[in-house]
């Protein structure tokens, strides 16, 4: 079936055809649509999910969080300050192992508040123990929500999932895709029968207590190896899903990466840019390709350094501002990943895009030209800098 | 020619961003004249919420401090501690309120914080494109209540003004409206009263202004100002609720 959707539209359709049993719901830009589109198929009865209006999305995750603890599949959706009210919340969904389902549309953290898009905010929980897919494009917005629950209801990995996509540009452009039919789609998610839940009569259950030192640890650790075995699933997923779909999807994209000697490593829609402008370097005979990461938790480490283990120089480009002093997030994950490499690639950081700055064609030739140099000359120049940054003097 | 009126100089030049028909601009006003008329422009900072009025800082000729949404009073808490002998008031709407600020709200009351409150109703999450709120109406359509806030599913509207009268904390509370040239005028006065409340440092003060949202509304500014009358004010009484001597 072949249907025109916005982003939001497309993640909302999705939720339909899955029928979740709640859905917490709170508007923010950009997501807002999506529980407006929700509150409809409730009023119309195409779906029987019970759809909770609270006063906060601190209360919808709790909503979720307590509704998953009672057995049922629970889903939400939200933006930038709304998934920072989530905060303390999104680290007990994943340590109570209740494998949740968010729509994270990306948009800018406040302060100075700003609607757009740019990844702050679910950078900012990458280290909250969710599983995070970001999507380039509408279709891989609407694909991602429906592989998000076969990923983490699966009892080795038990854990929550964010589903992320830029705001406005994938949120809220119309763009043609494929939608599965319904019952394609329950048949691949599957009914939800969890092992635990609350009031199971064979095994009393308290959810989210006190955990003393001695078994925190231990606790922790089993998150962590959860998060470890949520890499194979995805993939496993992935196949399942393109036997329904014929669309398939890695832990990250790799476009003419071949043989490149010249590439780009970014998240999310600028890789629709990005792809533009490898194609036309390649026209011109550069060496240039593309990582466009999909997968961010659990990061792919060791797949990215064998995929870049060939290149002389490297940008990465985060649409986030980690406030280290040395560089984005997904640079320093990145950066670290190649560190065992025999011979390692020159490597730079560009932060772009923030508060929803746009970045076209020429902006990412230029990143190319400035990798050309480095990969001849061997000097990376300032290893950590911002795209078209404007100076004191042009901005006063 | 006499002039018989001009622009406060409370309000800067900038034209409002507003709605045709929306009454945010009204309330902005009153507030800009109240401020003039007491002399307190130079001795005013205001607590600008997050929604419609987002932008507030930019019409108000005066020092503004942004929230996050539904923190004003408690940054107003803040502000007004340190300088307790200025004038302190949040702009909030019913989102910001009585939605994601109730706790807020409720706590500043309490503790009775001395500072004023000009709480902004008009039913309707305005500015994420008017979905339903803790105030929406029973049977009031919006955006996540399609065919009418059902009170099975979403409870009941929270009356605000009635809820807050009854902390001690509270020294004036009332509900107004700026449905008409006589409301406009009894909410002016409340204003002026709920900050000469503050002047006299005798607690918390919140005038709840009934206000409309033709846009999300779905009708004209005339319609508008209608619905309001017939289907808010019943709910919504008018009136004092609480004036501690
Ligand atoms: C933490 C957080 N959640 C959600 C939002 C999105 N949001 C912005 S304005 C708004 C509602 C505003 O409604 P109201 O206070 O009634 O003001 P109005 O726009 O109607 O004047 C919401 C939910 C936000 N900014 N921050
Ligand atoms: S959306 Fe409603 S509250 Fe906001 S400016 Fe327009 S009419 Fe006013």
């Amino acid at each position: 079936m072949n249907h025109r959707l916005s982003g939001n539209e497309a993640v909302a359709y999705a939720m339909k055809q899955i029928n979740p049993d709640v859905m917490g719901a709170f508007p923010i830009t950009p997501s807002t649509e999506i529980p407006e589109y929700f509150a409809g198929y409730v009023a119309d009865g195409e779906v029987n999910t019970e759809y909770v209006t609270v006063e906060s999305e601190h209360s919808s995750m709790s909503v979720c969080i307590a509704a998953q603890a009672a057995g049922a599949r629970a889903v939400s959706a939200t933006s930038s300050c709304g998934l920072a009210l989530m905060y303390e919340l999104l680290y007990v969904a994943a340590s109570c192992r209740l494998p949740i389902t968010l729509a994270c549309v990306n948009r800018a953290l406040s302060g100075p508040i700003n609607i757009n898009a740019d990844h702050s905010d679910s950078m900012g929980a990458r280290d909250s123990g969710w599983i995070q897919i970001y999507a380039e494009n509408n279709q891989e917005a609407y694909d991602n929500f429906l592989m998000a629950m076969p990923i983490g209801e699966t009892p080795s990995v038990r854990l929550p999932v964010m589903t992320c996509m830029d705001g406005f540009i994938t949120s809220h452009a119309v763009e043609n895709i494929e939608l599965l039919e319904t019952d394609v789609v329950r048949k691949f998610i599957g009914e939800y029968h969890p092992e635990h839940y609350l009031l199971k009569k064979e095994n009393p259950l308290a959810v989210g207590p006190y955990d003393v030192s001695p078994y925190y640890m231990e606790h922790k650790m089993l998150q962590a190896e959860a998060m470890k075995a949520a890499k194979a699933r995805i993939l496993e997923v992935a196949a399942e899903f393109e036997k329904i779909s014929g669309r398939s999807y890695g832990l990250f994209e790799e476009y003419r990466m071949e043989d490149a000697e010249l590439a780009l490593v970014l998240i999310g829609s600028t890789a629709g840019t990005a792809k533009a402008a490898v194609d036309k370097l390649r026209d011109d005979g550069v060496k240039a390709g593309l990582i466009k990461v999909r997968v961010f938790r659990p990061f792919p480490g060791e797949e990215l350094a064998r995929a870049l283990a060939g290149t002389k120089a490297i940008a990465v480009m985060d649409k986030s501002e980690g406030f280290s002093a040395a560089g984005g997030p997904l640079f320093a994950e990145t950066r670290s990943a190649l560190y065992d490499l025999n011979q390692r690639p020159y490597m730079v950081n560009i932060v772009y895009g923030l508060g929803g700055r746009d970045v076209k064609v020429e902006d990412i030739e230029k990143v190319f030209d400035r990798l050309a140099d480095i990969a001849v000359t061997g000097e990376t120049g300032p290893v950590y800098s911002h795209m078209g940054q404007r100076s004191k003097e042009e901005t006063a | 020619m006499k002039v018989v009126a001009t622009r406060p100089e409370s309000l800067t030049e900038e034209k409002f961003h507003y709605c045709p028909g929306c009454t945010h601009g009204i309330i902005h006003r009153l507030i800009a004249e109240c401020l003039d008329e007491m002399n307190l422009r130079e001795q005013t900072i205001g607590i600008c919420p997050v929604g419609c009025s987002v932008l507030a800082y930019d019409y108000f000729n005066f020092d503004t401090l942004e929230a996050a949404h539904g923190r004003a009073p408690a940054i107003a808490t803040g502000v007004k501690r340190m300088l307790p002998d200025r004038c302190v008031f949040t702009y909030q709407g019913d989102g910001d309120l009585a939605s994601i600020g109730m706790g807020e709200i409720v706590h500043a009351s309490l503790r009775g914080e001395n500072i004023t409150v000009i709480f902004v109703n008009n039913t309707i999450y305005g500015m994420t494109g008017g979905q339903m709120a803790p105030t929406t109406l029973i049977g009031q359509v919006t955006t996540t209540s399609p065919y009418g806030r059902k009170v099975e599913q979403a409870g009941y509207p929270a009356k605000m003004a009635e809820l807050l009268s009854q902390n001690e904390g509270s020294a004036y509370i009332c509900r107004m409206a700026v449905n008409n040239p006589a409301n406009v005028n009894r909410t002016k006065k409340a204003i002026k009263k709920a900050i000469q409340t503050q002047l006299e440092g005798k607690g918390f003060s919140m005038v709840e202004i009934l206000s409309t949202c033709p846009t999300n509304w779905g009708l004209s500014s005339i319609e508008a100002l209608k619905w309001l009358e017939h289907n808010m004010i019943p709910y919504y009484p008018l009136g004092e609720f609480k004036v501690k001597d």
